[in-house]
């Protein structure tokens, strides 16, 4: 029964990494860069939420809603003005840096506005926990939530970008960005787009991670935002089928190695996961080779 | 003047460095010697060295093999680790001139063996990946040495993940106590202390002398031509993967010559104190500087160390315009909008002043 109870946990965890993986996932498919700043908005949506509820007491719904609407401007802002100049440069260790900038900036802006101890994350998801097996497991309500959120996100994205107009613009720009502009498609908006739909994510997994483990400070982003960067790599980046694999895989793996090996070690045992993937299987499990040009 | 005259250019800009280097030592010597030296700025001196050793050593992977490595606090903290263990363990049965001696190549040596194990791997990723594994590497690095432990005792050396798995003898000592890291290091140095600045600018000269020589050399050339094109360099016959080792590897042992410098320095060593964020701040450094310009990494090094820990009530904002003038510097410096902007400015001057030399 502990395992399944740690099994549970590790598909609730892993869920939230996945939520953040899809972004991480859309936007290296996409703008083809590794956006370091993703687990950072996870971060500000959350105190965009917090803020919301107990300072302006608006209903958790509206606020929810105002941390997606701020996340998603947030992340289209960031790419105008940070990412999209560089996106001719002719190195890409360019805006990998420029990334990290950006990543310390709203680390360090948090830090100045909301101070560097860690603030309880407020009850938003008020779901009743469901008791199995004559009591010998309960799952919480927000584990529910969260795997639920999870599914339905993933299965929307998946018809949104096979279905839709704009999501065939987005696969269109992840193949050949060249031969999509010449087709008609807008790219710099098919690029926007990407970002704000995975920044709006990232304020959803903000909320999620925080009602998992309520506690808040300026560098809550960062650890589940590197960590979700493995998952998408595990899975394949650029697949969003392999992002909500290799997030739960990541969730579950790194869950039994806190309970079975080591709590300390746990973190280790993720990014060597991550390093045994890249060595044995760089594309990851639903990944693409992609040959290399001259 | 006639000797600077006959020097390449090349070697001129070396010789420009060490000056300025030196020049540090002795403006610092002179404001010592009068009293001007604060105790505030005099603690900073030895640090200052460590960084700019840092920084330098960075800049050889990022700025001239083109490869951006996020680990490089990991390969500090093995060197100043492995080389506090051994000055620990050694203890006074050597003189501290020696010891130190040993410490530093000890440290040199387990970060390039470091260098080497995660440099093999690694380097046949690209970019990204290269940059978020560096990133993993420095973290798994981190978490093993947390929960290390080392003691000694009259049977020898006893290594352990736990205080009471490392079942010492009554006489033995712990010396590595997982989290809370190695303390009294320094106490061992306790005579060469007021010694450590002077140490440490010979380190960073020494740096420099490595890196720089490295550069121009036949196979500094290899590494510049796998940073500037990767495919044209392998279709010349060049090794990519071995020049690139030999970049990641020596940056390795140079940083954990920073390790060691830092090890030696404080009362106690903490594994916490090499984090990702330490990574990142020497990357700042050396992007500020300029990536691929040495004296840049030297230079910007002084300034950006120094001057923060000058202004103490600006010190909230420190990283937060460090982080505003990073993202300024890539837009400005890589943008190529900003590029072309630049080169229709320096059209203009050159029409204007037809005098001047032309930029490279």
């Amino acid at each position: 029964m502990t395992f399944l109870s740690y099994l549970k946990d590790g598909i609730s965890l892993g869920s939230v990494y996945a939520i953040i993986a899809l972004g991480y996932t859309m936007v290296y498919g996409i703008a083809k860069m590794l956006n370091f700043a993703h687990g950072d908005v996870i971060m500000v949506g959350a105190f965009v939420i917090l803020t919301a509820i107990t300072k302006a007491g608006l209903g958790p719904v509206p606020s929810v809603l105002l941390g997606i609407v701020f996340c998603t401007i947030l992340g289209i802002t960031i790419e105008a003005v940070a990412y999209r100049p560089l996106r001719k440069a002719s190195s890409n260790l360019a805006v990998l840096i420029t990334a990290i900038g950006v990543s310390y900036l709203l680390q360090n802006l948090a830090l100045l506005i909301f101070g560097a101890d860690a603030k309880s994350f407020v009850t938003v998801i008020d779901v009743p926990s469901v008791t199995l097996f004559n009591g010998q497991m309960t799952i919480k309500g927000i584990t529910i939530v969260t795997i639920a959120a999870c599914i339905i996100i993933m299965t929307v994205l998946t018809l949104f970008v096979n279905k839709t107009k704009p999501g065939q613009a987005m696969k269109a720009v992840s193949e050949d960005r060249d031969a999509a502009q010449l087709m008609g498609i807008n790219v710099n908006a098919t690029i926007s787009l990407t970002f704000a739909i995975g920044s709006g994510l990232a304020a959803i997994a903000g909320l999620l991670l925080c009602s998992a483990y309520p506690s808040l400070t300026p560098y809550t982003g960062s650890m589940p935002g590197i960590k979700a960067f493995v998952a998408a790599v595990f899975g394949g980046i650029g697949s969003i089928p392999g992002a909500m694999v290799g997030g739960i895989l990541l969730g579950v793996i790194e869950i039994f190695g806190k309970a079975y090996i080591s709590s300390q070690i746990a973190d280790a045992i993720v990014f060597a996961v991550l390093i045994l993937v890249l060595l044995i299987k760089p594309t990851g499990l639903f990944g693409k080779n992609i040959q290399e040009k001259v | 003047m006639t000797v600077m005259k006959k020097m390449s250019r090349t070697s001129k800009n070396n010789f420009i460095n060490y000056g300025i280097v030196i020049a540090l030592y002795v403006i610092v010597q002179i404001l010592s010697a009068t009293g001007n030296l604060s105790n505030l700025l005099s603690g900073l001196l030895v640090p200052l060295c460590i960084y700019i050793i840092a920084a330098v050593s960075l800049n050889l992977v990022v700025g001239f093999s083109g490869e951006l490595s996020l680990g490089h606090a990991g390969f500090m903290c093995v060197g100043a680790f492995s080389s506090a263990i051994f000055s620990q363990v050694v203890g006074d049965s050597i003189p501290s001139l020696p010891r130190l001696l040993l410490a530093i190549l000890i440290g040199a040596a387990v970060a390039a063996v470091f260098g080497l194990l995660i440099g093999i791997p690694v380097l046949r990723l690209r970019g990204d990946y290269l940059a978020i594994v560096t990133l993993a590497f420095g973290e798994i690095i981190k978490n093993l040495i947390n929960i290390l432990y080392v003691g000694v005792d009259s049977k020898g050396l006893h290594v352990a993940t736990s205080a009471a798995s490392l079942q010492l003898e009554a006489d033995g000592t712990q010396i590595l106590k997982g989290a809370l890291g190695i303390s009294g290091t320094s106490v061992l140095y306790k005579d060469i202390k007021s010694w450590y600045f002077l140490i440490g600018v010979i380190l960073v000269l020494i740096t420099l002398f490595i890196v720089q020589n490295l550069v121009n050399s036949r196979s500094g050339r290899a590494i510049t031509s796998t940073r500037d094109n990767r495919i044209a360099s392998e279709s010349i016959g060049i090794n990519v993967t071995k020049y690139k080792l030999m970049a990641f590897t020596v940056s390795a042992a140079l940083a954990g010559v920073a390790g060691v410098l830092y090890a030696h320095n404080l009362a106690s060593l903490k594994v916490s104190t090499f984090d990702y964020n330490m990574s990142i701040l020497i990357l700042v450094y050396v992007v500020l500087g300029g990536i691929g310009s040495v004296r840049g990494s030297i230079i910007a090094t002084i300034i950006l160390y120094v001057l923060p820990e000058m202004l103490r009530g600006f010190s909230n904002y420190r990283m937060l315009i460090y982080s505003i003038v990073l993202i300024a510097m890539m837009l400005f410096n890589w943008a190529p909008a900003s590029r072309a902007f630049r080169s229709r400015v320096r059209e203009r001057i050159a029409s204007i002043w037809p005098g001047r030399k032309k930029e490279a």
